[in-house]
């Protein structure tokens, strides 16, 4: 199943000026722990869909009580300079749509 | 003073945006203690910071003020507003004061007592800061604030914690207008100020400062109610179309923040891990287990902007399929061909480029799937040391690209649909946040000062 399919909230928003943070939230606790047990979501894949190098990712937490885990990652450019194309950030969640989880 | 419980009216997540009455009054039925709203974000990028322009308009700004003030008067409770202006530096206090004073003469609420408490950073602290090593990049791809850097930004504010607006609220104020503030600090103040714990009053304030967002569905433009008690919060929606479940108000937790549950403000680190998420059956939820640290050294957020070029832009469209297949590579070419043509302009002192919405508009390099649909929208996007260059060069980008001859081409009238007329469009000065760093205090009054207005006679 695609991680869009799977999950209730898949959302990107700066969390700051210098950085995107991506949340995926989850309806149940079974397809939240299957995804977090299985390990998929880790550096390597965040990665290798955002083509960024493993160092510009600086969070990739799992929360339990909001079954929802984030990624956050460092911006090429700030939000609203000189080419910045996301100013908030909000449209930066799509590369983890096709994702492929097991539920 | 030992209350049982101290209630926080959020009206709306953002000063300005609006909300329905009913939910509003309905808050006010529940007798709050006070009535707190942000005003506050970074999220529209440094523009608004580094021209000292405001997010939303006065019309807007003073409807929502004129309700919170006439019903905070009236309750005789506090009303507080955090990161006056948007950015909260001295030209958008004074801005929301002047709103302020007008509602309060027009009203006749001249007893009122007005706090302001400023924000703004002189560029002289920074420095010494920077010098003595106590003042450090918050992110890693912040550019180091070198003198020039410094010189060229605008305005620097911080943003303060909890404790100047409890200093405020202990002289008797009843309207606090503060300058930028750590978003959930002017709620965690009116709580703590009556004795309620830090960790939940932080806590509650990081939720109420959204508003409604995290009810289902959610929205910043409704209003919340707020409830702390001495081991708990409530957060109650005031408005029938919304509820609060354990999911939502756990997701808001972490939302715009880069760690789920680690949330660092000035002097103190949030710890929400712990915490414990419960639904009330009334649509309300019950959070428990919030806990807060203090730093080791007491540090505050420093925010400024400076003016790096004027924009000049021009919005396209391409229909023709031999362009669409080799976009990038006329893109290319129409660029030399400027640089070319203009040879005798330093090319540091401008920049074109190309943005192709349907291709990978939206997340340029790294977009997974870069595949052109039919059509595309193109953007030229053109910076430069001045307007008048940032004109010339658009001009000349767009008129190149207009008439570029690509190899192949069958389409010899014109490669580029405008939907508007004149095309391009002189958009002004462009900012970037120059200063984002975090900058030890002695404390957590050091940098803000408070001051008194005396209602409607000024």
């Amino acid at each position: 199943m695609k991680l869009y399919d799977a999950a209730a909230v898949l959302r990107s928003k700066n969390s700051g000026p210098f950085e995107i943070t991506v949340d995926a939230l989850f309806d149940h606790a079974a397809t939240y722990n299957k995804i977090k047990q299985s390990g998929i979501i880790n550096k390597e894949t965040i990665s290798k869909l955002y083509n960024i190098a493993p160092e510009e990712i600086t969070e990739i937490v799992f929360f339990d009580q909001a079954l929802g885990f984030k990624v956050t990652f460092a911006r090429g450019v700030s939000s609203g300079s000189f080419l910045d194309r996301d100013v908030y950030g909000a449209q930066q969640h799509a590369p983890l749509m096709d994702l492929e989880v097991e539920v | 003073m030992n209350m049982e419980e101290y209630k926080i009216l959020a009206p709306c997540g953002m000063l300005g945006y609006g909300f329905p009455k009913a939910s509003f009054q309905k808050g006010m039925e529940h007798k709050p203690d006070a009535i707190v709203v942000d005003a506050g974000s970074t999220d529209a990028g440094p523009h608004k910071l580094g021209a000292g322009t405001a997010i939303v308009s006065k019309q807007a700004c003073k409807k929502d003020l004129e309700l919170m003030i006439t019903a905070g008067a009236a309750a005789g409770i506090p009303v507080i507003i955090g990161s006056a202006g948007g950015s909260g530096a001295r030209i958008h206090v004074e801005w929301t004061q002047s709103i302020v004073m007008e509602i309060v003469k027009e009203h006749r609420l001249s007893d009122l007592n007005i706090a302001v408490i400023w924000a703004d950073i002189p560029h002289e602290a920074v420095k010494a800061s920077l010098a003595a090593g106590q003042c450090e990049p918050l992110n890693m791809t912040v550019k180091p604030l070198t003198e020039e850097r410094l010189e060229a930004t605008t305005r620097i504010v911080a943003q303060m914690g909890h404790e100047p607006i409890i200093q405020a609220l202990e002289a008797g104020a009843d309207i606090i207008i503060c300058g930028r503030a750590y978003d959930p600090s002017p709620f965690a103040a009116a709580a703590i100020h009556n004795g309620f714990d830090p960790a939940l009053s932080y806590h509650l304030g990081k939720i109420l400062e959204c508003a409604a967002l995290c009810a289902d569905p959610g929205t910043t433009k409704d209003s919340m109610l707020g409830i702390l008690k001495k081991d708990s919060f409530i957060i109650k929606p005031l408005n029938d179309k919304r509820k609060c479940t354990t999911i939502s108000v756990a997701a808001h937790t972490f939302y715009e923040k880069d760690h789920p549950y680690l949330l660092h403000g000035p002097g103190l680190i949030l710890d929400l891990e712990q915490c414990t998420f419960t639904e009330l059956g009334d649509g309300s939820v019950e959070v428990r287990g919030s806990r807060v640290h203090e730093t080791h050294v007491y540090k505050i957020k420093l925010e400024g902007a400076m003016r790096t070029a004027y924009r000049t832009f021009v919005v396209a469209g391409v229909r023709d399929p031999l362009l669409i297949s080799r976009i990038e590579e006329v893109e290319e070419l129409v660029r030399q061909q400027v640089q070319e043509y203009y040879d005798d302009i330093s090319e540091s002192d401008y920049e074109i480029r190309f943005i192709n919405y349907g291709l990978n508009g939206v997340m340029g390099q790294l977009e997974p799937t870069p595949t052109p649909g039919h059509e595309l929208g193109i953007v030229v996007d053109v910076v430069a040391k001045t307007q008048e260059l940032a004109d010339m060069i658009c001009s000349s980008a767009r008129s190149t690209f207009l008439h570029y001859g690509y190899e192949g081409r069958k389409a010899t009238a014109g490669n580029l649909a405008f939907p508007f007329a004149p095309s391009d469009v002189p958009f002004g000065a462009v900012y970037e946040f120059s200063v984002y760093h975090l900058m030890e205090t002695r404390d957590a009054l050091e940098m803000f000062t408070c001051e008194f207005i005396q209602g409607g006679s000024r």
